[in-house]
């Protein structure tokens, strides 16, 4: 066997596993090109020339800001819906047992296990049986309501996973429940909370499915595209993409940071 | 779906138990669980319930529907539907098994071989979602576009002949074909599928490996004796993870597809926001739901004995 081939045989899953990654980053770097690019027609899917436009104009195509400030909007007002809500249930079924613990859990659960798009046909039946008018608050109930089982979920793995004895400690220390709970549950419970809101607030804004069914005529980024898709892609599409990555990684970035110095303070 | 956690028992319930078990504090799980218990209860379990009795109403816009126990709805949806039907459990199988030989190594590599890159490459596996999935999908259109690198390079190295013959290409193009969409649903969901295995295999002791060496267990044979049996559950947690939300997926057969690639998801989008025939559209909901239900239930039996014997 010759050296070469036996290295390929060594670092074939390195190899086939930086492949997967190309694979799963492609679509990313093609968005980011295609934000410099200057289409002929409506559709921005063929390179034509390098131009930046679209980014000194980003909102220069009518609807299109509106409908990325309502999807803000309504990504905050949900996450902050569903972590209240689902923080609440989480201590309750992470602390506590009670008759009816198990079919709680069920309930949680099944949302999560369940096709977008059956979820969504169900609740817009609801409105509609119930003659609600759909818009900003049937778009809202409808992601708060599938949020909740994520933040249910991510916070109740951590207060699952918490040591009893130091809340009993505290108690013992005279601290009274609510002491308690301020200095010593909450602290502990907050990186779980934080992935929780988080979660939502991804799902929230980039959802399209649960949104479609049940926004009627209001539109939110993704229903934007979604309609862009249809009548013509403005390359600001693609600015706004590229810029939200560029921010996210930048959030990671300064968070990686700040809590590598901050653990090499302690 | 095995880390349900429906039958879970936390390890500190007991003691919690202890403590709340005096007075008023008795009561204070039902107020943490009232609110949002209710809110899952009004918004998600009435809603299904009030589509199971919308799949056998009868009627129409104008004249208003009506319960009739009109079960033929039922039939009537999976006779005309049942090409949409058989054709998202195809697509969603291809991209499930698509996702898991292209997510193992992948995910094999982050947990077993990246040392300090490790959190590196974790975050690029995330990093596709800080941008729009749907501007991403679109994406594909590009790449796979007529003009493109990619279908003129397969077309030189002949494969787009093969994959036409196969029947999942058409017409030495890659774009609205079966192909297309396959290859957009496995780009979707892949994360789905490289987070759990990802879990699993960064769980396995290393020594353990060391070990299947030491006795003389070649690399394959230490994978298939050892590595991919530990990883079992994150194998059979990221197929669910990623075949439940692909069958019943529409946008990629709706952006990437042509109208011969339309998946259920798309017929009951359609019967909802365009035909306005909602008995069908809950009617072919709940099918779904229930085709889905008895496939997991009988994949988990089926991985379940294989992950004991294997």
């Amino acid at each position: 066997m010759t050296r070469a081939t036996r290295w390929l045989r060594r670092n074939l899953v390195v190899l086939a596993g930086l492949g997967t990654l190309a694979y799963l980053l492609l679509p990313n770097l093609v968005v980011t090109v295609f934000s410099f690019n200057k289409p002929n027609g409506r559709f921005n899917y063929a390179w034509q020339r390098f131009s930046t436009d679209a980014w000194t104009d980003p909102c220069g195509v009518a609807g299109l800001c509106g409908s990325l400030s309502l999807s803000l909007e309504i990504a905050a007002w949900s996450t902050l819906g569903a972590t209240v809500l689902g923080t609440a249930v989480a201590f309750a079924l992470a602390r506590h047992r009670f008759r009816g613990r198990a079919s709680a859990s069920t309930l949680v659960f099944l949302p999560m296990a369940m096709p977008e798009v059956v979820m969504a046909a169900s609740l817009a039946t609801l409105f509609l049986n119930m003659g609600v008018s759909f818009g900003f608050w049937t778009i809202l109930i409808a992601h708060i309501t599938f949020c909740l089982s994520f933040v249910i979920t991510a916070v109740k793995a951590r207060v699952a996973s918490m040591d009893p004895r130091l809340e009993q400690a505290a108690q013992d220390l005279y601290a009274t429940p609510l002491q308690t709970f301020r200095r010593v549950t909450l602290p502990i419970a907050a990186p779980g909370i934080a992935a929780g809101a988080l979660l939502s607030f991804a799902l929230s804004f980039d959802d399209f499915v649960i949104t479609n069914f049940n926004a009627g005529s209001t539109v939110t980024f993704p229903m934007y595209v979604w309609g862009a898709a249809q009548r013509g892609t403005p390359v600001q599409i693609n600015v706004i993409g590229t810029a939200m990555f560029a921010v996210a990684v930048l959030c990671v970035l300064v968070g990686r940071l700040t809590t590598g110095r901050r653990r090499r303070r302690s | 779906m095995t880390t349900a956690p429906v039958t879970d028992e936390p390890p500190a319930a007991r003691t919690a138990t202890r403590l709340t078990r005096s007075g008023r504090s008795r009561r204070v799980p039902l107020w943490l669980l009232l609110p949002g218990m209710l809110w899952l209860l009004v918004f998600f379990a009435a809603p299904l319930v009030y589509q199971a009795s919308t799949s056998l109403q009868t009627g129409s816009l104008e004249e208003g529907f009506r319960v009739t126990w009109h079960f033929a709805t039922y039939a009537d949806a999976l006779e005309q539907y049942y090409p949409q039907f058989l054709r998202s459990v195809g697509y969603a199988t291809a991209a499930t098994v698509l996702c898991l030989v292209l997510g193992y190594p992948l995910a094999y590599l982050i947990a077993l071989r990246a040392g300090r890159w490790r959190n590196l490459l974790m975050v690029l596996v995330i990093a596709p979602f800080f941008t729009s999935f749907l501007i991403r999908t679109l994406a594909w259109k590009t790449i796979l576009s007529d003009g493109g690198y990619v279908v003129s390079a397969l077309r030189s190295l002949h494969v787009l002949g093969l994959t036409d013959a196969l029947g999942i290409t058409e017409g030495h193009r890659v774009l609205a074909t079966p192909l297309a969409v396959v290859c957009g649903l496995t780009y979707n969901f892949l994360p789905f599928m490289i987070l759990p295995l990802y879990t699993s295999l960064e769980r396995i002791d290393g020594r353990v490996l060391e070990a299947a060496g030491d006795l003389y267990a070649r690399p394959l044979t230490t994978f298939r004796k050892v590595t991919l049996p530990l990883s079992m559950p994150g194998v059979v947690a990221g197929t669910l993870l990623t075949f439940i939300p692909a069958a019943g997926d529409y946008i990629n057969a709706e952006l990437l597809g042509s109208a011969d690639q339309k998946m259920i998801g798309n017929v009951i989008q359609s019967e909802f926001l365009r035909v306005l025939d909602y008995p069908t559209a809950a009617a072919l909901s709940f099918i779904l739901m229930a085709a889905i239900l008895a496939l997991v239930t009988v994949y988990l039996r089926k991985a379940g004995t294989e992950e004991v014997t294997g």
